[in-house]
């Protein structure tokens, strides 16, 4: 909303005002920015002979339909996007019908061409929106709780989207074929390379607990952990131990399928996420540069106008009379700032400094209880687990789990308290706490995955024979999907079990019970950032799983479908809305740079493990390769020579530093354009206010002139 | 409310979907909300009548809203400036507030309903009245004179009024 305002010395004398206004409104500009104003995109079409108007808001009512000249172009403007009232829009349409024929029989074409074309773009779009999942669960949302809630629904709603999509490209992609061809549907069957040139040791694989009698118990443990009976199934890794599918003519070449659909996977959901970012961006980046353009969103954009609950709308008002009050009382302390002494500025910084260090200390302390959660977890796997109770293996199996959990717990609790010893301002201190936590939830994971990795590769004699730790971990890929599956699952478990026993309890609590401390602590409210977290943290864990785990997405999807309603029944029957409301588009973008942030880590751990570490002998399609990576440059070497060439010279460094600098230049040139662009637009506002201080100035000088006369 | 009389004929339904932003179900589901607030006789002709400003207000939507009066001023076309509203009227103020209204329409009738007094300009008697909407009916809940005048102050800087331009 561009923001251009016309000045007018407000003189205290009463009878100044009217004759000034009236001259305004007779000022040529103003009379063609009322012509030209309910053009959509008037940039569009300037040469348009434009029929739309404002109602004036003037006491003269001029019937602005019966001057439409005959129109001379072909295009016409959507009737419904001028600012008129039914009735009057009709009799622009009909002078419209009626001026049709006065068009070439050309422009008539184009033009019914065009009518029917929006009728159809309509038609479509009304249909999609059936489709559209939760649709009606996401309105009332959005009229009890505000457009900031609502926009972690839709948030919910994209993840299990992506989820289904990421699932349907995995299953139809490497389950289908490997399950149909082992079973000869469609007259397809496998064929099993053995592996040659290995040590037979490395071969060796055999999975605990599936032979002679078992307690039942174990099969409960085997369900949530990914073990026993699980892990040969189509589930992990381990499963696809095919090198080539042959469907009566067709070749299928499965380890090249697995590789190339987990970058699909992957670049799909970047793309996804970029697109649908850029849509907020473009909003949150204007609106928080100015503090006039915020007040002037707060002020004119403030109202949820969708909201119908009278108690949501008493506490919009409040917040928003408490979102002015923080606004006004933060510049107060801006002023205050920019006061400051030297002394007290350099004690502020040593503060932080002194707390920064605290921050990383409490991390470290983090990251290595989770070292030392996985190790001891997975040293004490590998025992004979028939010894321990029920719980003690379940126990060990969650441990790591457990510690993360107890990590993201504890972490923003803390972040919350010393960010006020700090002193930054309110907005920044948000960012920061939050950029703390999101850092923490996604380092957590990453420390696991470490620390997995470090038992799984080694430095000594025992990973010699086979490049890494067969003893141990015969099929580590199906040991990391079984992390990230146990993970999941104890993720899901928290969430329902924090609902049930947490939330529910604590609403029964305030409503029953009316002693002090209680109410004091209240009706828990709905903490976007840390939710938001809590999803991401998922995803994220389903994007490092699913190259481990391909049937992974389909329980993210289940999860988060199950999640959307335990989180919507809690919203509706315990939380109150909260006083600081959040702002629906910058939500939208900080949702998304935080799942940016969560890809982008995920790429990390699969990267490495994809070209690094020798994919197992034992398990898996990439058993005849070094590493999974491995599969591309030997395809590429069965293609014709000239293809070879072609793609070696894209992938030669040769190739690669050039483009790398073409794409820098061109980031420059475009950042160099914004500058620009920024620059001039602040000299025309300088300008504008400007010429409309001389506008009043002279149209002061002729009322006095007329008054005189 | 059943039964075909008060159903809206077919082209009437398409003429609407050309001239507003909405769309078959929502003009549908309009004519519906708008002929609840109609007696049991006045809902035969329900394309001629007009709804007084009192029962308008009474839908839940406008009710919470603070702004429901000049919503209701700004959109009806009654020549005695008394707020009442016909069908047409209210599915032009659903048709601005739809979600694929533009957002020229959307500024435009945004301005009308802030102008207070209707002079087509945003002096600072028209912004004190809206922030005192936003943050509240009742005295208590409003801003104080120091704090509104900040506030005002960092709005208009060192303008005093804003008028009809590209809002």
């Amino acid at each position: 909303m561009d923001m251009v305002l016309s000045s007018e010395v407000f003189l205290p004398d009463a009878d100044n005002t009217s004759p000034s206004v009236t001259f305004l409104q007779e000022l040529p500009s103003y009379q063609s920015i009322l012509r030209r104003r309910t053009s959509a995109g008037g940039t569009q079409d300037r040469r348009q002979n434009n029929h739309g108007f404002a109602r004036p808001p003037a006491a003269a009512k001029r019937n602005f339909v019966e001057r439409a000249g005959v129109k001379s172009e072909a295009v016409v403007r959507s009737i419904r996007e001028y600012a008129l009232n039914i009735p009057e829009k009709r009799k622009l349409r009909d002078i419209q019908e009626a001026n049709v024929k006065y068009l070439s029989g050309w422009d008539q074409l184009k033009q019914t061409r065009n009518k029917s074309w929006k009728k159809f773009l309509d038609e479509t779009k009304e249909l999609s929106s059936y489709l559209e999942l939760w649709r009606n669960d996401i309105h009332s949302i959005e009229g009890k709780f505000g457009t900031g809630i609502k926009s972690y629904f839709s948030f919910l709603r994209f993840l299990v989207l992506l989820n289904f999509i990421i699932f349907v490209l995995m299953f139809s992609f490497i389950t289908l074929p490997s399950t149909i061809s082992q079973y000869g549907v469609l007259n397809s069957s496998y064929v099993k390379v053995p592996p040659k040139d290995i040590e037979p040791q490395c071969t060796v694989y055999t999975i605990s607990g599936t032979k002679g009698l078992v307690y039942f118990y174990t099969y409960i443990i085997d369900l949530l952990s990914g073990t026993g009976f699980l892990e040969m199934t189509s589930l992990f890794y381990g499963y696809y131990r095919i090198d080539m599918v042959h469907f009566s003519a067709i070749k299928y070449n499965l380890p090249l399928a697995y590789l190339l659909t987990t970058l699909v996977y992957l670049s799909l959901s970047l793309i996804w996420i970029v697109k649908r970012s850029v849509e907020g961006f473009k909003q949150s980046f204007v609106r928080e540069e100015d503090p006039f353009q915020s007040y002037c969103n707060k002020i004119f954009a403030g109202w949820d106008f969708c909201i119908t609950d009278p108690n949501a709308s008493r506490l919009k008002h409040s917040s928003l009379k408490y979102e002015l009050k923080t606004d006004l009382e933060e510049e107060r302390l801006r002023q205050k700032k920019a006061r400051r002494t030297t002394e007290e500025k350099l004690r502020i910084y040593c503060l932080r400094i002194f707390l920064n260090i605290f921050v990383l200390a409490l991390l470290s302390g983090c990251f290595y209880s989770i070292y030392r959660a996985t190790i001891y977890s997975q040293e004490n796997i590998s025992n004979v687990s028939s010894k321990m109770t029920f719980e003690g293996n379940l126990f060990v199996q969650y441990l790591p789990s457990i510690v993360i959990t107890l990590a993201n717990f504890i972490a923003p609790l803390f972040f919350s308290y010393i960010i006020k010893f700090e002193e930054y301002s309110p907005a920044f201190e948000i960012r920061l706490t939050l950029m703390r936590c999101v850092f923490v939830r996604l380092a957590n994971i990453g420390v696991l995955l470490f620390s997995l990795g470090n038992r799984i590769v080694c430095a000594n004699e025992k990973c010699k024979a086979c490049g890494y730790n067969y003893e141990l971990y015969p099929c580590w890929e199906s040991r990391v999907g079984q992390e990230m599956y146990k993970l999941m699952i104890f993720d899901f478990i928290i969430i329902f079990a924090v609902a049930v026993f947490v939330d529910f309890p604590r609403k029964l609590l305030v409503t029953y019970c009316s002693c002090k401390p209680i109410q004091w602590c209240g009706l828990q409210k709905f903490q976007i950032p840390e939710n938001v977290l809590e999803i991401v943290y998922g995803q994220t864990i389903c994007w490092i799983g699913t190259f481990y785990s391909p049937l992974l997405p389909a329980i993210a999807t289940i999860k988060y479908f199950i999640v959307f309603y335990i989180k919507k029944i809690s919203l509706m029957h315990t939380c109150r809305p909260s006083k600081k409301s959040v702002r629906a588009s910058s939500s939208n973008f900080f949702f998304l740079a935080v799942l940016l942030i969560g890809l982008i880590l995920a790429f990390i751990p699969l990267g490495l493990s994809m070209t690094r570490i020798r994919s197992s002998k034992a398990c898996g399609p990439f058993v005849n390769f070094n590493s999974s990576w491995d599969v591309v440059p030997r395809t590429i070497r069965g293609f014709p020579t000239a293809l070879q060439k072609v793609l070696n010279g894209i992938a030669s460094e040769a190739f690669a530093v050039p483009f790398f600098m073409v794409i820098c230049l061109i980031m420059f040139y475009f950042i160099a354009l914004a500058g620009a662009y920024k620059r001039v637009v602040d000299q025309l506002r300088e300008q504008l206010v400007m010429e409309s201080r001389d506008k009043q100035f002279l149209i002061r000088k002729l009322t006095e002139a007329q008054k005189r006369s | 409310m059943g039964g075909s009389a008060s159903q809206l004929p077919r082209d009437l339904l398409g003429e609407y979907q050309e001239l507003t932003f909405l769309t078959k179900q929502e003009i549908l589901l309009a004519h519906k909300r708008f002929s609840e607030l109609l007696s049991k006789e006045e809902r035969e002709s329900i394309l001629q009548k007009r709804v007084p400003k009192s029962k308008i207000l009474t839908l839940p939507e406008l009710r919470a809203n603070p702004f429901r009066d000049r919503i209701c001023r700004v959109f009806s076309t009654s020549e005695d400036g008394d707020g009442s509203m016909s069908f047409e009227d209210f599915l032009d103020m659903l048709s601005v507030f739809s979600d694929s209204a533009t957002s020229e329409i959307k500024s435009h009738y945004a301005f009308r309903i802030f102008d207070f007094d209707d002079d087509g300009t945003l002096d600072r008697k028209d912004l004190e009245k809206l922030v005192n909407c936003l943050t509240g009916e009742g005295d208590e809940t409003r801003l104080s004179e120091s704090e509104m005048d900040q506030l005002i102050q960092n709005f208009l800087q060192d303008r005093a009024v804003m008028a009809l331009r590209p809002f």
